[in-house]
């Protein structure tokens, strides 16, 4: 069935294997390289997401790995053995699909019990698994003869799911299969996926343009950018350490200043004009160059007397409530550049008095802030 | 029915019922309805009332005998036969099209990719040739020191099978004629199967063969049944085939109807065959279409 890799190879023989391994994975299509230099693990057990915005090669990532398409290049390795060109149907990996792929003409139970049903287990057997399977994902037992096209939005999720655990994967890869829900019931199947993922134990790999979504969920984010994966790690490495300044933008709203170094070794704006103290860039490169990035919630509004590493006189012009948070529109003169606009995000305790048009300082320290070299 | 929503509220209660009464659908359906009353339902009705009128008369509405009918079932009247021949034929038809249409229609929709297109034309292309004509040249092909038979005499070998004026042929002549009624339903039947649906059943772990079965087949199927239905309504009606190729080796039910309404000069006969014909087809259509449930197979409801 599945093809050794012969002894030497990665990831063949180390005693912490990772579950799913990619070296060096690359997929094009005629003249179009939709993905390149995919080195990926994918720990066992682990809820990994994969989020880059469309066109950014994470679907076509995910269908070689469900071995719907094969790599050009490079090596999947499941367990060690090499999957490249193992089909899907012999595959222990399953995939839940965007439009969740749910046969129309068959009832609920008929759905979950699909793959049970392609292994040849009897119908009474096949049935009972079914019904155990629907408690799991929180569907109701008389929904077993129900048509499945009648079912809610939610509820197909929850078909799509079992009918995906019925299968006994080892790995479970989801298509963005939220995309299509209202934002309340998306929320709620966010931790509900999350809870499955702890009780099942399965490893877990997501794809989804949401980072919103990507950070409820996940154990570890992949963020892919133009058929490259930029940055992996944990939502909050991701979060607060992004590599560049794509992944920082991705993750959230960003004010982003560039600078050069000056012949003191200090830093200068080049788009806002002052002076701005900067932490070291992460990776302990030597820049003449940067990019500082605040995100709006570490930056604050100065009071006299009060002292930040960095300052900005600025104007509100606009400010928005979040519910909870506050955030306001701040134009700094730019000088030649005209106005750049700040955001700065507080919580509603914290907030201004309302009202705009007012002159207020902003300010923000080095060791909130981050460097980054692009 | 949007009209009526819209109207102003000051319409008095006469008016919206005139609109009510006529909505929008039914003002633009009164063209077709015209013309299908007219070419349609006044023939049918007159040939209804041809099949109770005195045989070998013209008295129609003026006379009223079952007798037409005492003839047609008379089990020494070979009527029967030919009927028996039609269904038969039909059914064979519509049985080998099914065999033969399906891997063209998956080809179409799957494997020929850009091609698809010029082969669908390639089926399409005959239909703008006479069915006779048609039929006409397979006769040529066939016939003794015709395209075939001569050619395999002139390569020294022995010549064709004699194939013409046989059932075999007639069923051959029905087969060819009605693929493409068989063929585009099909396609579009096909069509309508989601790829992602045979994604998701191979990545359940299922086979081709378990995938054609259980997924491909059963939502295919609402174009499958619609082609056969129409298949068969075509080739239990057809003469041609009978005639031109089978040399009328056998009679169909069509041809005995042609014979009283032409050569026999008895139109009441011919019209209570034509009588029992529609009303077979129409039930067995509106049996089909009843079981047929498209909305379920669909999976709309």
């Amino acid at each position: 069935m599945l093809q050794t890799l012969p002894a030497g190879a990665p990831g063949a023989e180390t005693p912490a294997a990772p579950i799913l391994q990619l070296v060096g994975v690359r997929k094009t299509f005629g003249g179009f390289t939709a993905v390149q230099g995919i080195d990926l693990d994918v720990r066992e057990g682990e809820f990994l997401t994969i989020v880059g915005p469309s066109g950014s090669g994470k679907t076509t990532l995910l269908r070689m790995l469900a071995g719907m398409d094969t790599p050009s290049e490079g090596n999947i390795t499941l367990h060690g053995e090499l999957i490249n060109d193992i089909p899907p149907n012999r595959r222990p990996t399953c995939l839940v699909f965007q439009s969740l792929a749910l046969f129309p003409h068959k009832s609920v139970g008929e759905n979950i019990a699909f793959p049970l049903k392609v292994k040849g287990v009897d119908a009474a057997a096949r049935k009972a698994r079914a019904l155990e399977l629907m408690r799991v994902v929180r569907l109701p037992e008389d929904y077993f003869d129900k048509n499945v096209m009648k079912c809610s939005g939610g509820e197909r999720q929850r078909v799509a799911l079992a009918r995906a655990f019925a299968y006994d994967p080892e790995v479970l890869f989801f298509d963005e299969p939220l995309s299509a829900l209202d934002y309340k019931l998306k929320k709620a199947l966010e931790k509900e996926l999350k809870d499955l993922h702890r009780e099942t134990g399965k490893t877990f790999i997501y794809i989804t343009h949401s980072l919103e979504e990507a950070m409820v969920m996940s154990d570890r984010i992949g963020v892919m950018r133009a058929g490259r994966l930029v940055q992996v790690g944990t939502p909050e490495e991701i979060y607060g350490a992004p590599v560049d300044r794509f992944v920082s933008e991705f993750v959230g709203e960003v004010n982003t200043i560039r600078v050069k170094r000056e012949a003191d070794g200090g830093w200068a704006g080049v788009d806002v004009p002052g002076r701005f103290t900067l932490a070291p860039p992460r990776d302990g490169t030597a820049l003449d160059e940067a990019f500082v990035v605040v995100r709006p919630e570490f930056m604050r509004f100065l009071g006299p007397g009060d002292s930040a590493d960095n300052r900005l006189e600025g104007i509100v012009y606009n400010e928005y409530s979040l519910g909870s948070r506050i955030q306001y529109q701040i134009r700094v003169d730019a000088g030649a550049a005209g106005e750049k606009v700040f955001l700065v995000e507080l919580s509603r305790s914290r907030a201004l008095p309302p009202g705009t048009d007012r002159a207020v300082t902003l300010g923000w320290d080095a060791a909130d802030a981050f460097t980054l070299g692009s | 029915m949007a009209d009526i929503a819209l109207a102003p509220a000051a319409e008095s209660p006469a008016q919206l019922r005139l609109a009510r009464r006529l909505s929008a659908g039914a003002r633009c359906a009164i063209p077709v309805a015209l013309l299908l009353g007219i070419g349609f339902l006044a023939p049918l009705m007159a040939i209804f009332g041809y099949a109770f009128a005195t045989p070998r008369s013209f008295d129609v509405f003026r006379s009223f005998t079952l007798e037409n009918f005492a003839t047609l079932f008379d089990p020494a009247n070979t009527v029967w036969v030919s009927f028996v021949w039609s269904c038969g034929l039909a059914l064979t038809t519509v049985a080998i099209l099914a065999v033969v249409a399906y891997p063209i229609a998956y080809g179409l929709n799957v494997v020929f990719g850009r091609w698809s297109p010029f082969i669908s034309v390639l089926f399409v292309f005959p239909l703008f040739v006479s069915e006779n004509v048609r039929l006409y040249g397979w006769v040529l092909f066939y016939i003794k020191n015709g395209v075939l038979d001569g050619t395999l005499k002139w390569l020294g070998l022995s010549g064709g099978p004699e194939v013409l004026f046989t059932p075999g042929i007639t069923l051959f002549g029905m087969v060819y004629t009605y693929l493409p009624f068989m063929l585009f339903p099909m396609t579009l039947g096909l069509a309508l199967v989601p790829r992602d649906l045979i994604d998701a059943a191979r990545d359940l772990g299922a086979g081709r063969l378990f995938i054609w079965r259980e997924i491909e087949l059963p939502l295919a199927m609402p174009g499958i049944l619609i082609g056969m239905l129409l298949t068969f309504v075509l080739a239990i009606g057809a003469t041609a085939e009978a005639k031109i190729l089978g040399g009328q080796s056998i009679i169909v039910i069509s041809h005995d109807i042609e014979i009283a309404f032409t050569y026999s000069q008895n139109w009441p006969l011919g019209s209570a065959m034509a009588v029992v014909v529609t009303f077979f087809i129409g039930g067995l259509t509106l049996f089909a279409l009843s079981k047929l449930d498209l909305d379920r197979m669909l999976g709309r409801r």
